[in-house]
């Protein structure tokens, strides 16, 4: 496999950019792993010494709603129009999604301004008629997990743990998921095309760990906007994410990686889900599968402390991935606030095991 | 003494080898320049052949009877041809080695070249190693014995049809023509061989328009009890014990699915050979998808625009090998009737 998926790769190498990059936040990963995006800021800034600027005026993609048929194409490219002027304003040109979706949605307008110019002609007018603005379009558009990548080997010096099982010294199998509109839309945006993505294989082998290849590793997370946001659907999204844990299962992953906010998501909540709907889990001790985001996986390899990273919102707890590193933490920190403060602990699923409410 | 006239015939495969043996007969003198150490083309990659299990290497034995020792024909190997032009109303043939060779007419029998299956990205061939091409399976098939790469008799197998043909999304919009009767024809020979084992056939449309070829395709059902499933593969992957998991939709259940084999065999299909593609090229006689184009595919076929630059078989088009030898025939006559012409 390691011969052809390298020549494989080789048709799938995209430019990444290198500095002066604006940063397009999440609509929902702030919610959902909220240490995750100020990670990444950390990151580029503390740690590889770039310019990425963290604007506050910035706003949706309309991702989530023009997936959902809620948001006509030309309202969102107008959206999109006024969010590249407002990179402009700070004088950068290299454009860096967070959200796997927004991503996907950056692509396909640029694609079609690039493909229509007629289409493009129209959105310049509607967001100068709508705000007065102009814009340009990014000179690089990468999402962040393009960027995590490109510098994984100068990240890799500056960790000090490695994905590796401190106790038999054997590499940590990882289940790698990434998010359909990554490189399902556009292969040649993505870093290892369509199939065989190689954005977080990259990060995984790098520092350490042994990525797993089981049968339904290109499957959907779950998540899928119709599955998902209409309630009636939402039997789908569970019941493809446990198609997925149950095709992992068999490999023994030590935790899941994923590089989509929707996909990290459904495949660490569903878990709760599944387990309190049949009381299933998919790992030997009935904690379920810790899912990262590959900030955090970053993150926690390079020191960072796993509360502030926010890994305390994880439905299945972490704290045994961190044991198998050997990550110190407080277990007292872990609910405790920004303010110091202790938040309380939250409710006890009933067949999930935790490491809180003993 | 009369000067007798001279023909090229670039590659000596099935088309090539029978359009020398006319113009042989018609006492011209013919130069067989192929680049492989051997002649037969691509023949030599068939154990059996459709639609009557006849062995490829006897078709092969009849076919070279009279070729390789004809005192009018001279065979040269390993002479891969570069450049093809016209000159003061002579075929000049410049070789990858430096050599020129130079005749009266010449005839493009460069013939195909078969679809490389891993730009099919998502049936993981060259990744998951039970996903093997129908040359492969050809060629277990002629050593006796279609085992998985752990060495076992697979309980199940598929095939898939259209891998590189009718597919939009590798460019080739054309059918290969024969790859739907090659499946059925693996299929019988694998339920032949292991009686026991499961064999399903994934198509668009099973396209069965050759003489016999329908009865076979009822035969191989009624008889061997092999299944077909409407549908194309969309994805492959492997499971923990290296079988390889198939994700379909069976289009006439009108619903998705997903199935394990123990073999996958990819239909690959023809596309024009490099060769092919570069000397029309060179002479402005491409045609679609890097396919020489003729004359007028009714009534002047095995020529081509270029006066004196003739074509022979499946460097047209995918052609079957019956189509290809009558193919080389024809080409020779028309050789011939432009020669006379020319005197």
């Amino acid at each position: 496999m390691e011969e052809f998926t390298k020549k494989y790769w080789k048709d799938y190498q995209k430019e990444i950019a290198d500095d002066n990059f604006y940063y397009e936040r999440s609509c929902i990963r702030q919610s959902f792993f909220p240490g995750s995006e100020a990670a990444f800021l950390k990151i580029l800034r503390d740690i590889l010494g770039k310019n990425i600027i963290d604007d506050p005026n910035q706003h949706t993609c309309t991702g989530i709603g023009y997936h959902s048929d809620i948001v006509p194409f030309d309202t969102t490219m107008t959206v999109v129009a006024r969010i590249f002027s407002l990179m402009k304003d700070h004088g950068v040109n290299n454009f860096i999604p967070s959200c796997v979706t927004s991503f996907g949605i950056f692509n396909e307008v640029v694609e079609t301004w690039n493909h229509s110019p007629e289409e493009y002609e129209k959105t310049k007018l509607f967001l100068k008629q709508a705000t007065g603005r102009d814009f340009e379009i990014p000179q690089n558009i990468s999402h962040a997990s393009d960027i995590i990548y490109k510098y994984r080997k100068e990240l890799k010096e500056k960790m000090p743990y490695r994905l590796v099982n401190r106790n038999t010294g054997k590499p940590l199998r990882v289940v790698e998921h990434i998010g359909c509109h990554y490189s399902k839309l556009f292969a040649k945006k993505s870093e290892g095309g369509m199939e065989f993505p190689k954005v977080l294989v990259g990060m995984i082998e790098e520092w350490g760990g042994e990525v797993i290849d089981y049968p339904e590793r290109r499957h959907c997370c779950g998540f899928g906007f119709r599955q998902y946001l209409v309630m009636a659907n939402r039997g789908y999204s569970v019941a493809n994410t446990k198609k997925k844990f149950e095709s992992m299962q068999p490999y023994k992953p030590d935790f899941i990686v994923a590089n989509c906010p929707g996909c990290t998501m459904f495949m660490d909540r569903w878990q709760y889900t599944i387990a309190e709907m049949e009381g299933k889990t998919y790992d030997d001790n009935k904690m379920g599968i810790p899912v990262l985001t590959y900030e955090e996986m970053a993150g926690l390899l390079l020191g960072f402390n796993p509360w502030d990273l926010g890994l305390q919102l994880h439905q299945v707890q972490v704290e045994p991935l961190l044991d198998k590193i050997g990550i110190p933490y407080d277990p007292k920190d872990k609910y405790v606030g920004k303010s110091g403060n202790f938040l309380g602990e939250p409710e006890k699923p009933e067949n999930l095991v935790t490491v809180y409410g003993k | 003494m009369e000067n007798k006239k001279t023909v090229l015939v670039i590659g000596a495969g099935p088309a090539g080898i029978s359009a020398a043996k006319s113009l042989a007969n018609d006492n011209i003198s013919v130069t067989v320049l192929e680049k492989e150490d051997t002649f037969g083309g691509n023949i030599n990659n068939w154990a059996k052949l459709f639609p009557n299990f006849k062995d490829a290497g006897e078709v092969k034995s009849s076919l070279i009877q009279n070729f390789v020792n004809n005192q009018n024909i001279k065979i040269v190997y390993n002479k891969k041809v570069t450049e093809l032009k016209k000159h003061n109303q002579k075929w000049i043939a410049n070789t990858s080695d430096g050599e020129v060779f130079e005749s009266d007419a010449a005839i493009l029998s460069t013939g195909f070249k078969v679809f490389d299956a891993q730009y099919k990205e998502e049936l993981g061939y060259g990744i998951y190693p039970n996903v093997i091409t129908s040359v492969e399976f050809e060629k277990m098939y002629k050593n006796g014995k279609i085992l998985t790469v752990q060495g076992s008799v697979p309980k199940k197998i598929a095939f898939l049809n259209c891998v590189g043909s009718r597919d939009e999304k590798v460019g080739n919009h054309y059918c290969s023509r024969i790859c739907c009767i090659a499946a059925v024809k693996q299929a019988i020979e694998f339920k032949e061989l292991y009686p026991q084992s499961e064999a399903f056939i994934f198509y668009m449309d099973i396209r069965m328009a050759g003489q016999f070829y329908e009865e076979l395709y009822r035969k191989s059902q009624e008889k061997h009890g092999v299944v077909y499933i409407r549908g194309r593969i969309s994805e492959t992957s492997s499971t923990i014990d290296k079988k390889v998991q198939i994700k379909a939709e069976d289009t006439l259940a009108a619903t998705p699915l997903r199935m394990t084999v123990d073999m996958l065999v990819l239909m690959i299909g023809v596309e024009a050979s490099k060769s092919t593609t570069i000397l029309s090229k060179q002479n402005n006689i491409d045609g679609p998808y890097g396919f020489a184009k003729s004359k007028d595919i009714h009534t002047a076929d095995n020529y081509s625009n270029e006066n004196g630059l003739f074509l022979a078989g499946s460097c047209k088009r995918p052609l079957t090998l019956t189509e290809t030898i009558a193919d080389g025939k024809s080409a020779a006559i028309s050789v011939v009737e432009y020669l006379k012409q020319t005197k």
